[in-house]
């Protein structure tokens, strides 16, 4: 940490010892093991998915998250949302975070078009303001001839360009992206890359996970390397991910 | 770097803590902003059911008057002439409990399932999660009102006279909206924690179904046994909704005071015990 504060912008996100553990039940049992159902208790395993990340978000920064699978990467997205709790440790954010997964469609059952309306009322948008700018949204997603069908018919990729499109929608001050580009095709991880730079112009903060090293070097200005949930590296894109891939 | 201190940091920068829940009054205000999208949802949700089946919004209808002949087809002949009001007749009798009965079993099964049956909604964005159950008792709303227009119907077919009483229908279903909802909320809390819920839901319906005086009037059923049954009986708020609808569109002896008083305090009470009880545990439900 030998950067002067000066050049840095206000602190946005601050992650201060943060753990997760989730509680699942084992199974790893003999499939002839006798256990009455009072006693399934016992099978609870512990696994802790984060074991204390602390590190500081500023202003502007668009900050790469890499690890192999599994090693907690997702969970920290999601414990900066706020859609998991922390176990111990916090988590302090100067607006709420949005986080765009690779979770199922919002509403598998209805049509794209009430989806863009639904995510957008959820988001905290007028019905007019949602009026305003479906054209843009719909045609960021390039989902135009679509929207009539249900959400369950689209493939993995458009829902997820549709889910994208939703978010940016809105101006975000803290913008997380796990994976959620992945699945879209080239031209589509072009377009929203060039959005997330202009989100960053706009003094947004956005976190990106993602697999793609190329996509991290040319989006990201800091990379965080978590590895089986503690933060082993922070730092440098290119020292960070050349580390990295020593590694492996 | 293990010496800095973050929480200090975090202060300084005027910074809040991430998923902490709302104090009670704001986190209403919040959902009060956010009403538009509970009901969307709800308006959506009935019209793509009716793309799912033939008939559609028809089944709204359909499935009360369908079990009303049921129970009217096995029950009218079971049952004694003596268990049910001389002076009303038996069908719109029936029709009445069946249908006012309909709107709190949907509404507590479908609230039950609101969070547990939303999971892509609440994992990809964060809303105050009471939208949920809010919603569902919106939508079961939508569905009642052609389920009172079709049961006036059905009961003007048998004669009973419309009057000016009909009109105090809707103060009651508005209190057993506000009842509802806190069911509707307590369950679904519940459902989160334990999954179990979802399977004794039906069995509880059932048990409140029967001890509502549906297909027979509890107040004559119980008329020869000691009067502490008959009271314990009246303290179902269930049976209460549906002895006021009964008593306003069919007429009728005049109801005891417990009645009205246990509706209006059940319907009160439950509402606020239920946003109480989901509020509590608001920063728990993304947690899969």
């Amino acid at each position: 940490m030998d950067v002067t504060e000066s050049d840095l912008g206000a602190p946005v996100v601050v992650v201060d010892g943060l753990e997760v553990d989730y509680k699942s039940f084992a199974s790893g049992k003999r499939a002839n093991d006798r256990r009455s159902l009072l006693t399934r208790q016992r099978g609870v395993r512990v696994v802790n998915a984060l074991k204390g990340v602390s590190f500081v978000a500023r202003e502007g920064e668009s900050i790469g998250v890499i690890g192999h699978n599994g090693s907690g990467k997702s969970t920290l997205m999601r414990a900066i949302a706020g859609l998991t709790p922390a176990s111990r440790g916090r988590v302090f954010a100067a607006s709420r975070p949005a986080l765009l997964g690779v979770n199922a469609a919002l509403i598998p059952d209805l049509t794209g078009e009430k989806n863009v309306m639904l995510g957008g009322l959820a988001l905290g948008h007028t019905k007019a303001e949602i009026e305003e700018r479906y054209e843009d949204i719909v045609a960021f997603a390039g989902l135009e001839e679509f929207m009539d069908l249900p959400m369950k018919t689209y493939s993995s990729g458009m829902q997820a360009r549709l889910r994208f499109s939703i978010a940016v929608s809105r101006k975000h001050q803290i913008l997380l992206v796990d994976e959620a580009l992945a699945v879209g095709d080239k031209a589509f991880r072009n377009k929203s890359e060039a959005r997330i730079r202009e989100l960053r112009g706009q003094a947004g903060t956005v976190f990106l996970v993602s697999h793609s090293m190329k996509s991290i070097l040319d989006t990201c200005s800091r990379v965080i390397w978590i590895d089986h949930g503690n933060l082993k590296m922070d730092g440098d894109p290119r020292e960070v991910v050349s580390a990295y891939q020593a590694e492996q | 770097m293990t010496d800095i201190n973050y929480g200090a940091i975090a202060r300084d920068a005027g910074l809040h803590r991430v998923g902490a829940r709302a104090p009670l009054g704001r986190y209403l205000a919040e959902i009060w902003q956010r009403r538009a999208f509970a009901a969307s949802l709800a308006r959506y949700r009935i019209q793509a059911s009716l793309h799912e089946s033939r008939l559609g919004l028809g089944w709204i209808v359909l499935r009360p008057i369908l079990m009303a002949a049921v129970y009217g087809l096995i029950f009218g002949i079971i049952l004694p002439r003596d268990t049910r009001p001389e002076d009303v007749a038996f069908v719109p009798f029936l029709v009445v409990g069946v249908f006012i009965f309909e709107f709190f079993s949907k509404s507590f099964s479908a609230g039950a399932r609101s969070i547990t049956g939303n999971m892509g909604l609440v994992r990809s964005l964060s809303f105050p999660r009471m939208l949920l159950p809010v919603s569902q008792i919106i939508q079961q709303v939508f569905e009642l009102v052609p389920m009172l227009i079709v049961m006036g119907v059905i009961v003007l077919c048998f004669g009973i006279p419309l009057t000016w009483s009909w009109l105090l229908v809707i103060p009651a279903m508005m209190l057993m909206t506000m009842f509802n909802l806190g069911v509707a909320l307590i369950a679904a809390r519940l459902t989160v924690h334990i999954r179990d819920v979802t399977q004794v839901i039906p069995i509880i319906t059932r048990l409140i179904f029967y001890a509502s005086g549906i297909f027979y009037s509890l107040e004559l059923v119980l008329a020869d046994q000691p009067p502490w049954m008959l009271t314990v009986a009246q303290l179902n708020p269930v049976h209460d909704f549906i002895a006021l609808v009964r008593s306003f569109v069919l007429g009728g002896p005049e109801l005891p005071p417990l009645v009205t008083i246990m509706a209006l305090t059940a319907s009160v009470v439950t509402l606020v015990l239920g946003i109480v009880f989901f509020w509590k545990a608001e920063e728990r439900y993304g947690r899969d």
